[in-house]
C-alpha cells in the first residue's frame, strides 16, 4: 500500500533507553521491513547505541546531549541528505506503537497532507487520560496554536508524526532545540504545510522517565509560551506542498 | 517617597529592555532559553518602577529610609549578577562540549587519513 511514499525512514531519538530500544526497532521493522530505522542517540550513558545497532538500526551518535529537538533534527537532516521521500518519527521509549504507523502514513499516501500528527485527542472517546496538570497544559497549548494559526489543532505535544519531503526540508532547516513539538506545529502551519491529524493510542512509558519532570515543567511552560508568542510575530517563507 | 520622574524613567527603560529582548528572539539572535532571565529582570524592574508604593514599602523593609529608588539599583545589580553567573555556567558547559567535539574530530580525522573509510567508499 505504501509504494507512493517512496523511501521511508523512521527517526527514533533515544536517551538512555537500553531497556526498550531493541524492541522499538524490531516493531518498526516488523511493521514494514522496507523502512530504514535511524536511532539518534543523544549521548546516552548506557548501551542504547550498540543495542539499536545490533537490531539493525542505523545509529547516529551525538557527541554530547543536545536535547530532544536537536536530536530529532539530526534525523531530519539525515533524511534530507540521504534523499528519503517520507519520514516518520517515534520516541525511543516505546510509547508510540509502530503498528499505528499505517494510520499515520495514510494521509501522505493519499497526498492530502505534508505533516501528519498522531493525536490522542481527535476522537473524544480516546483512552488517554494524563494527569490533570498535563491535560490542562496540552489543552492550553492546542488552543493557543489553534488561535494563532486559524487551524484546529488537537494535540501539539505529540512527538508521533509523519512527514513528506516538504516537511523533511522544513524541519531539517528549522526545528526548536528544546521542547520542540508545540512550536514546530506552529512553524509548519505558518509555512503553509498541509496538516492532518489522526487518532492514535499511546502506551504508558515502561522504563526511563518523561523528559518533562515536575521541576522543569515551569521552564517548559514559560519557554513554549514565549517561543509561540515570538514565532507568531515572525514571518516564514511559504513552502510549496509536494505534488506527486 | 519615590519621585515621579524616576518612576517614569524606570518604566521606559525596563519596557525598552523587554522590547529589545523580544526583538532579538524574533530575529533569532537570542534563544528563548537565554532570554528568560533578561525578561524576568525587565518585568521586575517594570513593576517596581511603576508601582511606587511597593518600592517605598520594600525600601522600608530594607531600612533604606533616605532614597527609595536606591532599591531599584540594588535589584538591577542583583539581576545583572544572576545573569552573569548563569552565563558563566553556560560558558563552562560550552567549553566542555567544545573540547569533546575537537577530540572527536581529531579521532575521526586520524581514522580517515589512515584510510579506514576508503573500503566502504569504493564498495558502496
Amino acid at each position: 500500500m505504501l509504494e507512493a511514499l517512496g523511501r521511508i525512514v523512521a527517526i527514533v531519538p533515544a536517551y538512555d533507553e537500553a531497556g526498550v530500544i531493541g524492541r522499538v526497532v524490531d516493531e518498526i521493522r516488523s511493521f514494514d521491513a522496507a523502512i530504514d530505522v535511524v536511532v539518534v542517540d543523544d549521548a546516552s550513558t548506557d548501551e542504547t547505541a550498540s543495542i539499536a545497532q545490533s537490531h539493525g538500526a542505523v545509529v547516529l551518535r551525538l557527541p554530547h546531549n543536545v536535547g530532544i529537538g536537536g536530536a530529532v533534527q539530526t534525523g531530519f537532516k539525515f533524511a534530507l541528505a540521504e534523499g528519503y521521500d517520507t519520514a516518520v518519527r517515534l520516541d525511543g521509549d516505546g510509547q508510540h506503537d509502530a503498528s499505528e504507523l499505517g494510520k499515520l502514513l495514510a494521509p501522505l499516501d493519499r497526498d492530502e497532507a505534508d505533516l501528519v500528527i498522531g493525536s490522542r485527542f481527535v476522537d473524544p472517546g480516546g483512552t488517554y487520560r494524563p494527569p490533570l496538570a498535563r491535560r490542562i497544559g496540552i489543552r492550553v497549548f492546542a488552543r493557543l496554536v489553534s488561535t494563532l494559526t486559524g487551524h484546529r489543532v488537537t494535540d501539539t505535544t505529540s512527538g508521533f508524526l509523519a512527514l513528506d519531503r516538504v516537511g523533511i526540508q522544513l524541519f531539517a532547516a528549522e526545528y526548536p532545540h528544546d521542547y520542540p513539538e508545540v512550536e514546530a506545529t506552529l512553524v509548519a502551519l505558518k509555512s503553509g504545510l498541509r496538516l492532518a491529524q489522526v487518532q492514535v493510542e499511546m502506551r504508558e512509558r515502561e522504563t526511563g522517565s518523561s523528559s518533562i519532570t515536575f521541576v522543569r515543567s515551569l521552564y517548559y511552560v514559560v519557554k513554549v509560551m514565549l517561543a509561540l508568542l515570538v514565532a507568531s510575530l515572525r514571518r516564514y517563507p511559504r513552502l510549496e506542498s509536494a505534488r506527486r | 517617597m519615590t519621585p515621579l520622574r524616576i518612576s517614569i524613567v524606570g518604566v521606559v527603560a525596563s519596557a525598552l529592555l523587554i522590547l529589545i529582548v523580544l526583538e532579538l528572539i524574533r530575529g533569532r539572535r537570542l534563544k528563548e532559553r537565554y532570554a528568560l532571565l533578561w525578561l524576568a529582570t525587565g518585568a521586575v524592574l517594570l513593576v517596581l518602577s511603576a508601582w511606587r508604593d511597593a518600592l517605598n514599602t520594600i525600601a522600608g523593609w530594607l531600612g533604606v529610609t533616605g532614597y527609595p529608588p536606591a532599591v531599584l539599583f540594588a535589584v538591577a545589580t542583583l539581576f545583572t549578577l544572576l545573569v552573569l553567573l548563569h552565563y558563566s555556567t553556560v560558558l563552562s558547559k560550552l567549553t566542555d562540549e567544545n573540547v569533546e567535539l575537537a577530540q572527536r574530530i581529531a579521532l575521526l580525522e586520524e581514522r580517515f587519513t589512515r584510510g579506514e573509510f576508503s573500503d566502504e567508499d569504493t564498495s558502496s
